[in-house]
This record gives structure tokens, C-alpha cells and sequence, in this order.
């Protein structure tokens, strides 16, 4: 007897995710991904100036803020055939790593704790003892028995007044839960102290772009300037400030983030077994040592792995217009005017649902279901995201990538193959976002070093002017978000964009299956998930939440060359 | 059973002053946070007081946090307010029921925690909105749950005691909404009626904004004073451009022509590569951003008028603004304000041109031809 459940909103993620899934004898045997918001941007974009668009592209997301900004950019640059000066190269970097910190901390104890830590179970802790815990495995200072009895005193107050605000119906008690008491106080401690340590690192955003979310980008380079001998530009209270808040954060990171993610996992190696999902991975690499067109240069490099093959890495091109990426819409809610799938430079949208009336029950799996369209590199569905990055940087042999993934193995006493997980997924994150602390540091010393050496130039004025374009031109700007391989494919017609189109992470992640059946990662993941009680989706949400989706980035239009019969979009 | 105990309807008594105590906030630090708190809203002494008596007495309030069209760059930005205290008072003295981005319960328990607080705080609870209800195809481009957020948004404002209205998908549809806005986006204030609505506009609001209007409503029990446009007057009655620590180079004629020329170096006036400064009304150039760190002038950048209705349909960003101060800028602010503004915007004009050398003789610069421009540039020679 099976049972068809639904997650509606899947909560603790950005956009509007509903996942259905069929589940038989305690496991998950089918599952569906569907998003269910659409904004249509590309078809807002066509028309506009390219120099604009980053800031358009901006505001697919406010999560992952920066990386559409970064990507459309790179389109742009790559069109027109700009070289941006080195420090701008830096900024975008040290930006780049701030991100990774932000995001993934907030990820991890925000949007992903609640599916580990059981706020009520903290209630019953010694205080005492969790201090002894939190001291045994960091020297974060905010650990003395003191701050824990009156994180618990405060905790049990809030719980006895019976309004559990953000905490309310939410699954404590499972048994899935296993962590004891004390590991349970001391990360809700780091919850708060994560909410009040995020808000610091993105001040490096507003130095050198004014503000978070959502800072400036510039075509050509950065914004900011640098001027040492100017209140008025980035000068050295500016950098020492920069300075400070990377040490500050590598501090968290290495000192609360890492320690709670080795100490939680031990009691969680069951899901080193689950969630594994697709066994392809996707990256298009990112954070240029030479200049963004040295991909040989990147600090994450770029490639793909199949069949979890780590001995070999294939090359990956995001312009091979023939037969790399390309676009499907089986059971997405969209029309092409011919079969197959499209690669991003030729492809085109016609908003069409197709699904049930709402209010609804059920979606109509067996046809259309959702607003994502379904991408394939070389018809194969590939997983995007922190895991990716790892396993292809691992398999490459870049150095500090095997190091930081060898060494948390080694911290976890468990071989490479955990990896493959939901477990592993969560790992890689905080692997990296370790990574992101040392070179965000490493990429500062530089940009002082040059600045020392007296090359302060932030932008380029070359092609800058429309009339200095050619008639016609094509771009990507591709990058590594938080949530994995993006890109933005743009054609630059008369000074216009005539077409653009984004091709996200969640998009990869989270999408319906395809015409052959192949399941995307999320569905592919869900598959065998055991669940202990259908009416309590804790399961999937802690394999849907190892993805960190980002669904109003999934969702994407493009328009193709015929008009959209726009008047039939009118209010009726 | 602590689970169930801890389910059990809310013991009403407790107020934000009492909790604040509880979390370890003392008396001296509780009236300190009021008076940062009062100043950020630009309360007279007194007010101050007022506030402090409030919060020492009041109640804590159901928030209900929907989402809809929108990034969640406005929850972002919310969850950066920089005051430690004031991220207490917003995650914790308040209780936010439901936030699709924060709440532990995913699916029908969310849906059960919307419903609890519905049904138990009906005509007492706060609705925040973030995003734009899409009215195209009967809001199918927007669903949760299996319901559109059209449906949503008219069930839930029914019982809502006031509609706060975050950012400017909210507030005016933001960019799903600019041209040629395929899925017919709308702001709340044209899906929600006969409640009181308030429009914390930008992309996304300040985080001590976001802060302020939720202290202002939790403490007076009031909505604040509103522009035409709904957005708080304590916020949103001042040009970027009368609060931009730049405008003296403005006044000189001193510009930077070009990103990161020497004029960019020096930080001149943004205004000739397309500052919007001069038609965007908000708080960057007083409160900043991210804990007073910066502001996108500050950082190099024009303004791009993120906190105005159709931002994005106003010409390229890095273009020009033509006219200014032309009284069409003028007709969007306050109509309170607009006399006053249009009064002396011909004195600004005539006093800018009259003080240009003067001025560039205090600060002290060489503009080669700036000044000429600014003359140019300065509709006082048009009109």
C-alpha cells in the first residue's frame, strides 16, 4: 500500500518549492519537484541595456545575492570581449568569498539545523556539561557554563510562554532526532550567535558595493575606487575594516562552524547512506587567479564527473552551442515551437500552465508540473552545488581542495564514498565555505600588495560606449553560487540585449524529469529516503534543505524572437 | 510532556520589558535600546518616554510573513538589522508565527501555524508582506500549497490588524512588474483593501527600517505618518540627493565623468553618470546601510532609485537624469512636502549656480569644466 505525501511549503529555503512524494513500507519509492512561482525576467530583460542587467539579475535572488550580478557582468564583458583590471578581479573574489561564509553559515544553522537539533530536547541539557562540550571541541570564547544556563534559562521562558513564534509545530520529539541534550543547547547558542555574526561579514559587501543585500556591480570592473590619500574612496580604514571582518570571519567559520558540523555528523552517519541521488556532478569553476578567461587559473576548477568516476574529469564549454547544455520542457509548463532541447543562446519560452485549477490537491506528474525547465549537459541530469565543487576539485587534484576534503574525512574516521549524501552534501559546505575563509584572506594580501605597488585601477572605460559595440554579439558569464554552477547566456543586438537567459543551480537541482524519465538531484535524491511517519515530511526535508534550494532562481523565461502574445497575459 | 506544554495557547501577560529581563537585558540597557530605538524613529524626548512606558507594558504581537513574488532579499536585509537588541526584539518579542524563510514546520504544519493564528489572534496579529501577487491566468504564477497567493493574500488580511508591506515588490511590483510584466504582478495595496497598509519601500528597505516601522506599530499601536505614497514619513520624506554627504561637490559643479576617473577618486558627485539621488526619497544618506558601513554613493555607485515606483522603467541606470529639479520629480513626493520642495527648488537652482565658485574655492578642488556643465546642466537656465 503506498501513500502519495506533500510538502507545501517546503520552508527554510528562498522561493516556492512543493515536493510530492510516494512512499511505500516506510520508504520513499517516486518522488516530484516542482516550482510553483514564475516572474519572467529574461522576457523583462530583452529590450534593455546590457549594462543594466546586473542589477536586474541582481534581484533574482536576495539569498544568493551577488552571484547573478557577477554572472550577468561576466556575460556582458564576455560579449564585448572586456578585460577587467586586476584589483576589480580581487574585489569581485573577496566579494565572492564573503558570499560563500554569509550564505553557507546561514544555511547551515538557519535553514538547516532545525532538520538536526531539536530545540526542545535543549531544554533538558546540563549546562555544565555543554559547556564542557563546546570547550572540548573549540576555543570559541562564548562557551562558559554560565552562558549556557542562561541560554537555557532564556530558551525555557520563551518555550513556557507558549508562543514558539518561528518554532511552533515544528517536529520535535521525532526519532530522528539523535542528538543528546548539550549538543542540542549548545547549536541553538550558535544559532544566535550565527544570526548575530552574519550581519557583520556582509559589511565587506557594502564597503566596496554600498550596500546588502543586493550591492553594486559595474560592467568593466567594480564601482569603488581606491584612493589611500581620500576620505572618499577605499583607503586604508576601509581595508583595515575588510581586513578585520575576513580574520573575524575565518575565526567563526574555523571556530564554530566547522566543529559543529564534525560534531553533529557522528550521529548522523546513517545519512551518509541517503540522499545520494544522481551520480553525475556539474562545475563551471570560478574565483581567476589570471584573469577570468585563464579557467586554468580558477581557485575551483572547472569540469564534470560521471558515474561518480573520480579518476577522470571531462571538460565542460558553455558555449558548445550543439550538444553540452540544453534545455528541456517535458513536464515543465512551458511551449517550444519544435522538439528536444534548446541550448540557452537559441532558446525560447511561451509561459503555458497546464496544470490543475487552484486550489489543488495533486499536481498532474504524469504530464506537466512545474516551472522549472529541465537542463542536461550532454543528455545527462547533473547535480550542481558544494558536493560538485568538491569531488571535481578532489578528482582534479587541486591541492587545497584534497587537503580540506582529506582532512574532514579523516576528522570523521569515514572513507570518500560518505561523500555521495546527504551528509556529504552538508560536509562539502562547510569544507569550502573553509576554503572561501583562507583564500578570501589570500586575495586581500594581494589586492594590498598591488595597491602598495601603486596599481589601484578598479574599472575600464574600454567598451563602455554603445557606439564602440559591434552590431551584433554573443556572451556567457559563468560563476560558482553558493548553490553551484550558474551561468548567463546573453546576445547583444544593436546596442540592446536582444536575448538572455539564466541557467541557475536550483535549476540543475531541483527541476522535473526529463522526456526519457531521467529524474533530476532532488527527485533522484528523495528515492529510498526512509520515512518514519508520512504525516511528518522530516526526512525529506532534511535531504531537500542539503541542496539549499533557491527557487526563485530556478524559474526562469526566455524569449525567443516571436512575440509572446502579450495582450493574452492582460488582467482579465 | 514538554511538547505539549509548550503548544499550549499563549499565557498573554508577559510584556516585551519583562522578556527582555528574562533574556538577560538590563534596565540600563532596555532604556538605552529605547532611546536608540527613538531617535531611529526621530522622537522627541518625550516620545522617547512614551516609547519606553509602551514596551514596559505592552503586550507581544502575532506576526504573519507571507511570501509571494520576491527574492527574499527583504528578509535578508531584515535579519541584518545591526542593533543586537533590535533582532531580539523582532525574532524573539514579537512572535513570528509564520516565515516560510525561518520557521522550523514545513508543509501542513506550516499551514497549521498560519491557521493557529488566524483563528486565536483574529483582528490582533501584524501581516508582512514580501513579493507581488501575480493576477494574470488567475494567479497561477504564484502558488503555495496548492492555493494562489491571490487567494492567499485576501484570506489571511481579512483578520489582519494592519498590512505592512515589505520592499518594493510589495509596495509597487518591483521588477517582475517593469516592462512588459508577463504575469501582471501587482503591489499589495491593490489586492488587499479597507486595511491599513504601510509600504516600506526599496530593494530591498534598510534593515533599521524594516526595524523602526515594526517598533513604531508595536509601540504606538499606530501606524506611522504616511507620504502619499503610504511609506513613513520618518524614512522616506528625504531626497537621497538633500542627505548625500556629496552634495556640496553637486553645488560646486564638481562631477565625475566617468567610473573611477580621478574625479571618482576624489569622490565628486555621482549625478552625471545617472545618480537618481535627486528623485529617490529614503534614508541612505542618514541611516546607511549594514550598521551605518556605507551607502551605494558612498561606495562609488549612483543611486539607482531602488525605493521608488518603477525604478526600472526610468531610463537606463547610468544615463543622465534630464531636468532636474524639474517639478515632475517634485509631483511624486508628499503633497505636503511638494509645495515647500517646489517653492525652493528655483531658490536651490539660482542659490547652486551663485555659490559654484565659491563653493569650489572652499572645497578646495580644481574642476576644470564642471562648473560651465553645471550651469548647463542646471534647468534654473532652462526655466
Amino acid at each position: 500500500m503506498s501513500e502519495r505525501i506533500v510538502v507545501d511549503p517546503v520552508t527554510r529555503i528562498e522561493g516556492h518549492l512543493r515536493i510530492e512524494a510516494e512512499v511505500k513500507d516506510g520508504k520513499i519509492v517516486d518522488a516530484w519537484s516542482a516550482g510553483t512561482m514564475v516572474r519572467g525576467l529574461e522576457i523583462i530583460l530583452r529590450g534593455r541595456d546590457p549594462r543594466d542587467a546586473w542589477a536586474f539579475c541582481e534581484r533574482v535572488c536576495g539569498v544568493c545575492t551577488t552571484v547573478h550580478a557577477l554572472a550577468s557582468v561576466r556575460s556582458v564583458e564576455d560579449a564585448l570581449g572586456i578585460h577587467v583590471p586586476a584589483n576589480a578581479e580581487l574585489i569581485r573574489n573577496i566579494m565572492f568569498c564573503t558570499q560563500y561564509m554569509h550564505d553557507h553559515v546561514v544555511h547551515f544553522y538557519h535553514l538547516h539545523a532545525l532538520d538536526w537539533v531539536d530545540v526542545i530536547s535543549a531544554l533538558k541539557a546540563d549546562p555544565v556539561a555543554t559547556s564542557a562540550l563546546a570547550q572540548k571541541l573549540s576555543k570559541y570564547p562564548k562557551s562558559s557554563p554560565n552562558y549556557y544556563v542562561e541560554l537555557q534559562k532564556r530558551l525555557t521562558k520563551f518555550v513556557e510562554s507558549g508562543q514558539l513564534g518561528i518554532f511552533a509545530n515544528g517536529y520535535w520529539g521525532h526519532p530522528a532526532f539523535k542528538l543528546p541534550p548539550e549538543a542540542n543547547l549548545m547549536a541553538v547558542g550558535h544559532y544566535l550567535e550565527a544570526l548575530e555574526w552574519q550581519k557583520e561579514i556582509v559589511k565587506i559587501h557594502t564597503i566596496f558595493g554600498g550596500k546588502n543585500p543586493h550591492p553594486n556591480y559595474l560592467v568593466g570592473g567594480v564601482p569603488c575606487s581606491i584612493n589611500i590619500d581620500e576620505a572618499n574612496a577605499i583607503n586604508a580604514e576601509r581595508l583595515a575594516f575588510v581586513g578585520q571582518t575576513l580574520q573575524r570571519a575565518k575565526e567563526f567559520v574555523e571556530q564554530v562552524y566547522i566543529p559543529d558540523v564534525l560534531a553533529v555528523a557522528p550521529f548522523y552517519l546513517d545519512w551518509a547512506g541517503i540522499g545520494g541521488g544522481l551520480e553525475n556532478y556539474l562545475v563551471y569553476g570560478d574565483l581567476p587567479t589570471n584573469g577570468f578567461a585563464d579557467v586554468k587559473s580558477f581557485k575551483f576548477p572547472r569540469g564534470a564527473i560521471l558515474g561518480r568516476n573520480l579518476n577522470e574529469v571531462h571538460p565542460v564549454d558553455p558555449k558548445n552551442d550543439q550538444d553540452e547544455i540544453k534545455e528541456f520542457i517535458d513536464h515543465s509548463w512551458y511551449e517550444y515551437s519544435k522538439g528536444g532541447g534548446l541550448h540557452p543562446w537559441d532558446g525560447e519560452t511561451n509561459l503555458k500552465y497546464s496544470g490543475p485549477k487552484p486550489p489543488y490537491e495533486h499536481l498532474d506528474v504524469d504530464k506537466k508540473y512545474s516551472w522549472l525547465k529541465t537542463p542536461r549537459w550532454k543528455g545527462h541530469a547533473m547535480e550542481v552545488g558544494p558536493l560538485s565543487r568538491m569531488l571535481v576539485g578532489y578528482a582534479a587534484g587541486n591541492d587545497d581542495i584534497k587537503g580540506a576534503v582529506t582532512d574532514a574525512l579523516g576528522a570523521l574516521k569515514a572513507p570518500p564514498s560518505v561523500l555521495f549524501s546527504t551528509l556529504g552534501r552538508t560536509a562539502a559546505r562547510a569544507i569550502e565555505s573553509q576554503l572561501a575563509a583562507k583564500w578570501g584572506l589570500e586575495f586581500f594580501n594581494t589586492l594590498l600588495a598591488n595597491i602598495k605597488a601603486g596599481e589601484t585601477r578598479t574599472f575600464t572605460r574600454e567598451k563602455w560606449e554603445p557606439s564602440t559595440w559591434p552590431k551584433m554579439a554573443k556572451g556567457v558569464g559563468c560563476t560558482e553560487a553558493p548553490r553551484g554552477a550558474l551561468a548567463h547566456w546573453i546576445v547583444i543586438g544593436d546596442q540592446k540585449i536582444a536575448n538572455y537567459q539564466l541557467v541557475v543551480p536550483s535549476t540543475w537541482n531541483a527541476s522535473p524529469r526529463d522526456g526519457k524519465g531521467q529524474r533530476s538531484a532532488y527527485e533522484a535524491s528523495l528515492i529510498g529516503t526512509p520515512v518514519h511517519d508520512p504525516h511528518q515530511p522530516l526526512e525529506i526535508i532534511r535531504t531537500i534543505h542539503s541542496f539549499d534550494p533557491c527557487l526563485a532562481c530556478a524559474v526562469h523565461l526566455y524569449e525567443d524572437k516571436k512575440e509572446i502574445a502579450r495582450h493574452e497575459l492582460l488582467v482579465k | 510532556m514538554e511538547i505539549e506544554s509548550a503548544t499550549k495557547p499563549q499565557k498573554k501577560d508577559e510584556t516585551i520589558y519583562e522578556h527582555m529581563l528574562a533574556r538577560g537585558v538590563s534596565r540600563r540597557d532596555f532604556l538605552q535600546f529605547c532611546a536608540w530605538m527613538g531617535a531611529c524613529i526621530g522622537l522627541e524626548q518625550t516620545g522617547v518616554a512614551q516609547m519606553t512606558k509602551a514596551l514596559e507594558t505592552k503586550k507581544r504581537i502575532p506576526v504573519v510573513w507571507l511570501h509571494f513574488q520576491e527574492c527574499t532579499c527583504c528578509s535578508e536585509s531584515f535579519i541584518r538589522s545591526s542593533h543586537p537588541i533590535v533582532a531580539d526584539i523582532l525574532l524573539d518579542k514579537v512572535s513570528l508565527d509564520y516565515s516560510e524563510t525561518l520557521m522550523a514546520a514545513s508543509g501542513h504544519q506550516a499551514e497549521k501555524s498560519l491557521q493557529d493564528t488566524i483563528k486565536n489572534y483574529k483582528g490582533e496579529y501584524l501581516l508582512c508582506i514580501e513579493g507581488s501577487v501575480p493576477t494574470a491566468e488567475d494567479g497561477v504564477y504564484c502558488c503555495i500549497g496548492g492555493r494562489t497567493a491571490l487567494q492567499i493574500a485576501e484570506e489571511v488580511a481579512k483578520d489582519a490588524k494592519a498590512v505592512v508591506a515589505w520592499g518594493n515588490c510589495a509596495c509597487s511590483g518591483c521588477v517582475q512588474a517593469a516592462k512588459p510584466n508577463p504575469t501582471s504582478a501587482k503591489p499589495i495595496h491593490k489586492i488587499i483593501g479597507g486595511k491599513p497598509i504601510v509600504n516600506v519601500q526599496g530593494c530591498p528597505p534598510i534593515a533599521e527600517v524594516m526595524a523602526g516601522v515594526l517598533v513604531h506599530l508595536l509601540t504606538f499601536d499606530r501606524i506611522p505618518q504616511l507620504d502619499n505614497l503610504g511609506r513613513p514619513k520618518a524614512f522616506y520624506s528625504r531626497r537621497v540627493h538633500d542627505t548625500c554627504y556629496r552634495r556640496p561637490n553637486y553645488d560646486a559643479g564638481l562631477f565625475v565623468e566617468s567610473f573611477d576617473d580621478e574625479n571618482a577618486r576624489k569622490g565628486y558627485c555621482l549625478y552625471k553618470v545617472g545618480c537618481r539621488g535627486p528623485s529617490t526619497y529614503n534614508s541612505c544618506g542618514t541611516i546607511r546601510w549594514n550598521g551605518g558601513i556605507s551607502f551605494p554613493i558612498q561606495s562609488g555607485h549612483p543611486c539607482i532609485g531602488c525605493s521608488e515606483a518603477n525604478f526600472w522603467d526610468n531610463g537606463p541606470f547610468y544615463q543622465r537624469v534630464p531636468a532636474f529639479p524639474g517639478f515632475g520629480i517634485e509631483q511624486t513626493a508628499d503633497k505636503l512636502g511638494i509645495a515647500a520642495l517646489a517653492a525652493s527648488a528655483g531658490g536651490a537652482a539660482v542659490h547652486a549656480v551663485m555659490t559654484n565658485i565659491r563653493k569650489r574655492h572652499e572645497i578646495g578642488e580644481h574642476a576644470g569644466e564642471n562648473a560651465e556643465q553645471a550651469e548647463k546642466d542646471n534647468p534654473e537656465s532652462k526655466s
